[in-house]
């Protein structure tokens, strides 16, 4: 009797060891069940790369192209400004810190990712957008660049406990030989460290864009949301995942506007996997 | 010389990293609670949103999201802790578990509005569970996974192996030993792991914006089929939506959401702390 127990409990523990490769699967599988539709009645080369996004329109324009370039150039800017300072933070963290300043700081940085993204973006409408527009003299500040701006705070929580873990896992040996050569401090962090933990950290910064990219409630309060063809930090663009979110209350189940959608989801499902396949083979080279 | 130079420079540059991140979070937590507490009333709390969620309060979005959570945890806390059992007491170091991590990982990348549409098209649509509490706490539970399942899974990894060599030979079987010795050494971690998967799932805008979240619904759910208002989509509402809706009351929701959050956050770390304190391995 105990036997049968114990047997129907671990098949259990197998089947939910399982599960996460499970719901990847499904989560793919809808997502291409409802957008592959669409290619039935718009081309995939129109579809990607079609410039005009009038999905309400008659016939539907479904063009992803600007906001394909509008996620692009926000998730630039934001990696911009998010990798010194994501990577330098780490820097301070694991090397200068000393212990308690450290624990303060790491407790900073785990709020930070702990906030919500929509706390976040209602903050940054209501601080961050009228300097910026005060700033550059704009008719908005819902722009590109306040996008960027939120966003590099969103990737650096993430950016800064993962290079901090890669700073962290060089050996002690690196450190002290580089001293006992005569480095200095900085020298040994510049020359030693930093290569030493080029992967971890190269990993830290694709995880960190990758957050970006599937941001979706911050982005979509403050960046305009305009689906045009972007050709300036300065102006309104509008998201892959801002898309989604805005249009899909709005889209009919089973409309052409309602697979493109999907369709949208399915490109976004596309990257982030890609990325998150690559960082995690960065992360294991390292170990 | 030159050298020390070069190090005092470069290590200001890197203090003034550490301080752009850290103090914008302060500003930003200090301006909320600042602007946020003159809203904060017993009515605001308990009562429900009147003049089109100008005045009045925010305690069915309250509920709402309190409901939405506890169907996530009911949902992702058994199959998370399972799972992780399972790679930290059962999987060996082959091609299936490479698989299975990597999944996790991939889980845990998946952009939120992605979990909406999946959502969406599984549970409401396919399913017909229609946008309702059912839907949109299997779609968090599902994204709460992997935040489970890693720190579950760390917290068992983390009970020493002579623990489990003990009981072992004292003839226990493998369940037995699992239940009785590696579990409750394993409890605190387990349950720092659910409490922040908790703080992320109430959070969440995204994930329930089709699944089940009511733009505006003055009464109170009845059933796990019905829609409810859910506070973080609540904010997202009365920011961009509904125009004239008076800051205070913004600020007020904002602080309402982030204190939740954190207080969960909190609790989470107060547990690690004194665990770690009272370790005794």
């Amino acid at each position: 009797m105990r036997k049968i127990k114990e047997f129907i409990i671990e098949k259990l523990i197998l089947l939910c060891g399982l599960a996460s490769i499970f719901f990847v699967i499904l989560i793919f599988i809808f997502l291409l069940k409802e957008g592959l539709a669409l290619f039935k009645t718009v081309g995939v080369d129109k579809f990607l790369f079609g410039q005009k996004w009038y999905p309400i329109s008659e016939p539907a324009q479904l063009g992803i192209l600007p906001l394909i370039l509008g996620s692009l150039l926000v998730t630039f800017g934001a990696a911009v400004i998010s990798i010194p300072i994501g990577v330098g933070c780490a820097l301070y963290i694991a090397e200068i810190a000393p212990p308690k300043t450290k624990e303060f700081l790491k407790a900073g940085i785990e709020l930070l990712a702990a906030i919500p993204s929509v706390v976040l973006g209602f903050i940054g409408m209501v601080t961050l957008v009228p300097w910026v527009k005060n700033i550059f003299h704009l008719p908005t500040g819902l722009t590109a660049l306040s996008g960027s701006i939120m966003l590099a705070f969103m990737a650096m929580p993430t950016i800064v406990s993962i290079a901090e873990d890669a700073l962290y896992s060089v050996p002690k040996s690196y450190k002290e030989g580089a001293f006992a050569l005569g480095a200095t401090h900085w020298q040994t962090i510049h020359r030693v460290i930093l290569p030493a933990a080029s992967s971890g950290i190269l990993a830290a910064v694709m995880l960190g864009i990758g957050r970006v990219i599937g941001e979706t409630m911050a982005v979509m309060m403050i960046t305009g949301n305009a689906a045009i063809m972007p050709n300036s930090i300065l102006q309104p663009v509008r998201t892959l995942t801002a898309t989604i979110a805005a249009e899909m209350g709005e889209a009919v189940v089973g409309s052409e506007h309602y697979f493109a959608l999907f369709a949208v989801g399915i490109v976004l499902f596309i990257i982030s996997f890609a990325i998150n396949v690559t960082a995690d083979l960065f992360l294991h080279k390292n170990k | 010389m030159r050298a020390e130079k070069t190090q005092k420079i470069a290590f200001f540059f890197l203090l003034l990293s550490t301080l752009l991140i850290v103090i914008p979070v302060g500003l930003i937590v200090v301006i909320i609670v600042q602007k946020g507490i003159p809203a904060i009333n017993w009515q605001f709390l308990t009562d429900i949103p009147r003049q089109g969620m100008r005045s009045g309060g925010i305690f069915p979005a309250i509920l709402g999201t309190i409901y939405l959570v506890s169907g996530a945890i009911i949902f992702a806390l058994p199959i998370g802790l399972l799972a992780a059992i399972y790679l930290s007491e059962y999987a060996r170091d082959n091609l299936l578990t490479r698989i299975i991590k990597l999944a996790i990982v991939n889980l845990a990348g998946v952009p939120s509005v992605v979990y909406g549409l999946f959502g969406l098209a599984l549970f409401v649509v396919f399913f017909k569970f229609g946008a309702s509490i059912l839907s949109g706490s299997l779609t968090l539970g599902i994204m709460i996974l992997p935040i489970i399942i890693t720190a579950s899974r760390e917290a068992l990894e983390s009970v020493p192996y002579s623990f489990r060599e003990v009981s072992l030979s004292l003839g226990a079987s493998k369940w037995q030993t699992i239940r009785n010795i590696v579990l409750p050494n394993a409890i605190p971690g387990i349950l720092t792991g659910t409490i922040l998967g908790l703080g992320r799932a109430a959070g969440e805008t995204a994930p329930i914006l089709f699944t089940v979240a009511a733009f505006y619904l003055p009464r109170l759910p009845q059933s796990i089929s019905d829609q409810v208002m859910a506070l973080p989509y609540h904010l997202y509402v009365i920011s961009t939506q509904v125009p004239n809706v008076a800051e205070k009351v913004r600020y007020g929701t904002a602080l309402v959401l982030l204190v939740l959050v954190l207080f969960m956050n909190l609790v989470a770390i107060i547990i690690r702390y004194q665990f770690r304190k009272k370790k005794k391995w």
